[in-house]
């Protein structure tokens, strides 16, 4: 059960600011039903002085969802179009009196559709291209929207990019890439561990992974169905490819997590797994 | 604020004659049932009643059953007693519907090197038999298929599959603990080797679980230890517990045709009054071969933990295979293996009912939820062009 606060469970049961605006100035559409969340916002802005004179909110989704959802309309309404870009998912987040780690991804997605909401408004269009390539195809997350809610909110694991954007919490396939995502951010700020002692030779460190992923990991994998290949190992970065059911399952970023964890625990504590 | 307990698949009341019977063996007759003084010894003949009372309930001998402290315990006790009987077979053939319990002590064999074949469902989550005969090889160990889903209630054909395993001589194991209790069972007449049941899905406490081995059965015991359960299962026993699942077996063997029959009634009317009054609801599972007192519903543009926390305003508890509700943001794997839409998945919700519920419960149900569902969907940017004037007002 999830541990909400006396203000989520405010919101949720009593949500303040139902519903859709007639001809609204602004409109920001995020989420779909199949992520299972998604927030249709609509504004009126006052074009003389910029100002949010109302906001209302539909949404799809759990309690926290629906909560921040509603604390966003509460916290933007009256406010300037610039004041409310002011706003953080932290920022409604601490509205509530706090949300649970895994629910922190119910406030980026009303940042989100405000910053939508405000686009609109402004006349600048979203295009695929602009917002970058999909990352995460369990829930549509781009590298972007992660490299931003990983700086904005100061978050250096794909745990918690899982927690605060759901990208990685599906397949799995892409928690590789997070990784490399948050290893190039961070690369300045968090220092190398340093070597580990016992130094491999490259061509007993192949051999070692191949050996590994041979006893350790390919039986699990063919027993559901998929199979691995390796495609590369090149330094610490050991390339692989998920074949059968492994490819597009839900779970397939959590393997690839697991493959990196089983190879550092026995090769080498800086090997790195990207899939295919 | 009275509770509506309507979540007896995920466990249930103990029945207050159950609690009554244990009282004295946790309070006064604490003794180990291994001692040589009366005291303890004593407890010995207790332990042995309610083992023949457990038989007596699914058709079994005394000595094929073997108490456990839980039905995870009974599930891993099983499939590793077949592997261990068989080492040379290491392929194991089970569904992907199973409860984890099953499934993921399969997914940790398949890391150690053991072959797992998980059988697909049907959108009904119904299993095809060809497709496990397929599977069957010389090196299949064992085949685990559990007897009622606790999550849609289907049940499975466990007669028809235990015959074609029977003469192909592989063993069979069927984890019951949804099943037994609610429906008949009689082990005399089902081809399986073991079986699984749980204390806490009885009105008996947790912390107690059941191994049927039938007679001639190759075992391996699991939990290594002392000499109880004549070798087969170590640790002292649960006596309260043992003691508290042999009346609750009594209880359910005197009332069981009768009780499945009111719990599908009560079922049935929750069911059609849902359906009814809720636009846009479907039924998860197999309508024709279900358990009396479960129902899978799935209530569209509206997602499981919402409805979830609004029905817990009024006391009223249930659970859904919504993402939301599981801790992770994966929803129910026995919904996605009968490939229900994820808009649907989000939304489902499960009731299950126990002898305890009455009708006026059921009938508050019936009361709230369209208005619960209703709401919901006005909160939803899908409902609206769908639902046309079912949501004008609020």
């Amino acid at each position: 059960m999830w541990e909400y606060t006396e203000k989520v469970k405010e919101f949720f049961l009593q949500p303040k600011n139902i519903g859709e605006i007639e001809n609204p100035d602004a409109v920001g559409e995020v989420g779909s039903i199949v992520c299972g969340d998604a927030l249709r916002l609509t504004l009126k802005i006052d074009k003389e002085t910029n100002k949010i004179t109302d906001a209302k909110f539909q949404t799809f989704g759990c309690a926290s969802a629906i909560a921040s959802s509603s604390a966003l309309t509460e916290l933007i309404k009256g406010k300037s179009v610039d004041e409310a870009l002011g706003i953080s998912n932290q920022d409604i987040a601490d509205f509530l009196g706090g949300l649970p780690q895994e629910k922190m991804h119910c406030s980026v997605m009303g940042r989100e559709a405000l910053e939508a909401a405000v686009a609109h408004y402004r006349g600048i269009p979203i295009s695929v291209e602009e917002e970058g390539k999909v990352l995460c195809k369990c829930f549509n997350v781009t590298e972007e929207k992660i490299r931003k809610v990983a700086m904005e909110n100061h978050l250096t694991t794909v745990d918690e990019i899982t927690d605060y954007t759901k990208a990685g919490g599906g397949c799995g396939e892409c928690r590789g890439d997070i990784e490399a995502i948050l290893r190039d951010l961070w690369s300045l700020k968090i220092p190398e561990k340093p070597e580990k002692s016992k130094k491999l030779t490259n061509l007993r460190k192949i051999a070692l992974i191949q050996e590994i992923i041979e006893r350790e990991i390919r039986p699990g994998l063919q027993a559901d169905g998929g199979d691995i290949e390796i495609i590369d190992i090149e330094g610490k970065t050991v390339t692989i490819a998920l074949r059968g059911m492994c490819t597009g399952c839900v779970m397939s970023g959590v393997t690839v997590n697991g493959i990196q964890e089983k190879l550092r625990e026995l090769v080498s504590d800086d090997i790195i797994v990207v899939a295919q | 604020m009275k509770t509506i307990y309507l979540d007896n698949n995920a466990t249930t009341q103990v029945a207050p004659e159950v609690l009554e019977e244990m009282l004295p063996y946790l309070r006064d007759y604490y003794g180990n049932p291994s001692s040589m003084h009366t005291f303890g010894g004593q407890l010995h003949r207790k332990v042995e009643e309610a083992r023949a009372k457990v038989a007596h309930l699914i058709g079994a001998e005394p000595e094929e059953i073997i108490f456990t402290s839980s039905g995870t315990e009974s599930d891993n006790t099983a499939i590793m007693s077949a592997v261990e009987s068989f080492p040379q077979k290491r392929h194991i053939i089970t569904t992907r519907v199973e409860h984890p319990a099953v499934l993921n002590f399969c997914k940790h064999l398949a890391r150690r090197g053991y072959r797992i074949t998980f059988l697909t469902v049907n959108s009904k989550g119904q299993l095809n038999i060809d497709e496990l005969l397929k599977a069957i090889d010389d090196n299949t160990a064992l085949v685990t298929i559990m007897y009622a889903n606790n999550e849609v209630g289907n049940i499975f054909p466990i007669s028809e599959i235990g015959n074609v395993l029977k003469e192909r001589r592989i063993v069979f194991h069927t984890d019951a603990v949804q099943a037994v209790g609610k429906i008949p069972i009689d082990t005399k007449k089902l081809p399986v080797e073991m079986l699984s049941l749980s204390g806490h899905k009885v009105h008996a406490p947790k912390g107690v679980g059941v191994l049927y081995v039938r007679k001639g059965t190759r075992f391996y015991p699991y939990v290594i230890g002392g000499h109880q359960e004549r070798g087969r299962r170590a640790g002292t026993e649960n006596v309260a517990s043992i003691i508290g699942l042999g009346k609750a077996c009594e209880i359910a063997a005197k009332n069981i045709t009768q009780e499945s029959l009111s719990l599908a009634h009560l079922r049935d009317k929750l069911e059609k009054a849902l359906m009814h009054k809720c636009p846009d609801v479907r039924i998860n599972g197999d309508v024709i071969s279900r358990l009396p007192n479960t129902t899978n519903l799935s209530f569209e543009y509206v997602e499981g933990e919402a409805i979830l926390l609004r029905l817990n305003e009024y006391g009223v508890c249930a659970s859904s295979g919504s993402a939301c509700t599981s801790g992770s943001l994966e929803p129910s794997h026995v919904l996605r293996a009968m490939g229900v839409p994820f808009t649907a998945i989000h939304g489902s919700i499960r009731f299950s009912l126990s002898r305890y519920n009455s009708e006026a419960e059921v009938d508050r149900v019936i009361e709230i939820m369209p208005d619960i569902i209703k709401s919901l969907r006005q909160l939803s940017p899908f409902g609206r062009e769908k639902l046309g004037e079912s949501v004008t007002s609020p």
